[in-house]
């Protein structure tokens, strides 16, 4: 499977246990599907047979209420049996409605944001110290670099020079309340990325080339990396795209069949 | 106390590779034997609790026995839910350390109190709280601390509190000591408190049992059924806010034998602790326990 192919297969899972839990948070998810069937289906050095491998690369998602999309995505790497996703947000299931790290191949869990930053730069300082070679990626989310903990990370990471940790923001433009322009400006983000003394590299967020071109570029400074992923909430079906009301609202089942035609 | 806890981590990382020393730029003339003998094992993470906290559960997730270590609130209250989150949550092998319990740092003001951290921390799943009385019991709790990969919160004094028990003992995970047998009342202490208590019940000739519990949580039920059947009150003591604190622990323990049927009835419990209330004047430690009627 191309990764074109694996991010329409996450969309269309994300969609069917969106749609059968009444749940929300299908834009964020949709978002960020093209980031994490190049991260899975190109890049990261993981083995769904062994997924608590030593020498594994860690991705963690930050913005863990979008997790329909993540769980999709280890679903279809085999991380463990499909079906499972069919349980998604029921009683008594490990799928909830906030990443878990119940789930096989979930690193981290969280839902509350702002707190994979400072839990990646652990992770990362651990490799430095020990001499290990994996690296750390974390995808935040637009609307979570209001939370103060990221800015402590942010400076963290540089100074210690932490060049194995690679930071992906979902830049959607579109936070809980309304557009990031409009709540709390993050504009100009590359530049307060730069002056935090990391590498940054803006990329459009849905076009595979580039995200991969990102990831596998091999000049490494001594810096971290932050990669800044412009988006569309909503992205792949045209009546959730930009929209801030498919952070909340579940598709009908007419608004689910369109959708499914669609991807 | 802080001189003891760091005295014996560094013994205890001379043959526990794991172990992994984390501060919130805070321990002047405390860590830095620690971080000659082993910086590949220490940090200084700056004054970002937050983070700090958050890189500890990292650390620990790749391995590590990892201690973060401030004083008073920071450590804790300010960073509460990465303590409760990515810690607890993940049950990770953290312990965090806060120099500074009560008013030990009495005339730096309320910034500096550490008066709520023991009902905050008590709250929280998966974790052990612990509150040494003394040098000995600090270095009993960090060798049982180190026994379990449970996360924990390890409060202490600050420096210079008296040795009170004459030889080194053993405290398990949860288990409580008895310091002085006496037939009229218990009164049980948790942390700093119990040079006080000592003090007090020994000028005063009181024919009183003195009991330290270095542990609040798990809480020594045994104990308390032991201590039920012998005496019909109780005192307890602490440097802690009454509402949430080692009182009420002792309370919802003795109300839990009782429930269970463990116990027949309940002693009458006195509790001694801040009552409800915030200082706003300066003060020594000792100032402030006066003040706000910290004794018995």
């Amino acid at each position: 499977m191309d990764t074109i192919e694996f991010a329409r297969e996450i969309r269309s899972r994300t969609l069917e246990m969106v749609y059968n839990a009444k749940a929300s948070h299908i834009g964020g998810a949709f978002s960020m599907a093209d980031i994490l069937a190049v991260l899975y289906g190109s890049v990261l050095k993981i083995d769904p047979a062994e997924p608590k491998a030593a020498d594994r690369d860690r991705f963690i998602l930050s913005k863990g209420h979008a997790c329909t999309s993540l769980y999709s995505t280890l679903a279809i790497k085999g991380f463990f049996d499909i079906d499972l996703l069919d349980t998604y947000s029921k009683d008594g299931s490990f799928f909830m409605a906030h990443t878990s790290h119940k789930v096989p191949g979930v690193e981290l869990s969280t839902g509350s944001l702002g707190h994979a930053m400072p839990v990646a730069c652990g992770m990362a300082l651990a490799a430095k110290r020990k001499s290990e070679k994996q690296h750390i990626y974390v995808l935040v989310s637009d609307g979570e670099l209001d939370e103060g903990s990221n800015w402590e990370a942010i400076l963290f990471a540089a100074h210690h020079h932490l060049n194995n940790l690679t930071c992906i923001v979902d830049y959607n433009k579109i936070q809980s309340l309304g557009r990031v322009d409009d709540v709390i400006q993050l504009d100009p983000l590359k530049d307060k990325f730069v002056s935090f003394n990391w590498d940054v590299v803006e990329v459009d967020g849905h076009d595979h080339d580039q995200l991969l071109a990102s990831f596998n570029n091999k000049t490494l400074t001594d810096k971290p990396r932050c990669i800044i992923a412009h988006t569309i909430k909503g992205k792949g079906v045209d009546f959730m795209q930009d929209d801030l009301k498919w952070h909340y609202q579940s598709p009908s089942a007419d608004q689910y069949s369109a959708a499914q035609k669609q991807l | 106390m802080r001189t003891a806890f760091i005295s014996h981590l560094v013994e205890r990382a001379r043959v526990n590779p794991k172990i992994f020393l984390v501060v919130g730029d805070l321990g002047y003339s405390v860590v830095e034997p620690f971080a000659n003998l082993f910086p590949d094992r220490f940090l200084n993470a700056g004054i970002a609790e937050q983070n700090m906290t958050g890189i500890a559960a990292g650390l620990a997730m790749e391995g590590y026995t990892v201690f973060t270590y401030s004083i008073a609130n920071f450590p804790t209250l300010r960073c509460m839910e990465q303590i409760r989150y990515d810690i607890c949550y993940h049950n990770l092998d953290v312990k965090i350390v806060s120099v500074g319990g009560g008013y030990a740092y009495g005339s730096l003001g309320a910034s500096h109190h550490a008066t709520e951290d023991i009902g905050m921390m008590r709250t929280i799943p998966n974790l052990i709280v612990s509150a040494p009385g003394d040098p000995v019991e600090t270095r009993a709790v960090l060798d049982s601390l180190l026994s379990t990969s449970s996360p924990a919160y390890l409060r202490l004094g600050k420096a210079g509190e008296p040795v009170i028990h004459a030889n080194e003992i053993i405290l398990p995970v949860g288990k409580s000591v008895r310091v002085l047998s006496g037939r009229n009342t218990a009164v049980l202490t948790t942390g700093a408190m119990l040079q006080h208590s000592l003090t007090t019940i020994q000028k005063n000739n009181y024919d009183f049992s003195l009991y330290s519990f270095p542990f609040v949580k798990p809480l020594d039920l045994e104990r308390l059924a032991e201590i039920s059947s012998n005496y019909s009150t109780v005192i307890t003591i602490e440097e802690h806010q009454k509402s949430g604190g080692f009182g009420s622990a002792i309370l919802e323990g003795f109300n839990d034998l009782l429930e269970a049927g463990v116990i027949s009835k309940l002693p009458t419990v006195r509790r001694i602790a801040t009552p409800d209330i915030f200082t706003y004047t300066a003060g020594s430690q000792e100032y402030l326990r006066k003040t706000l009627d910290l004794t018995f």
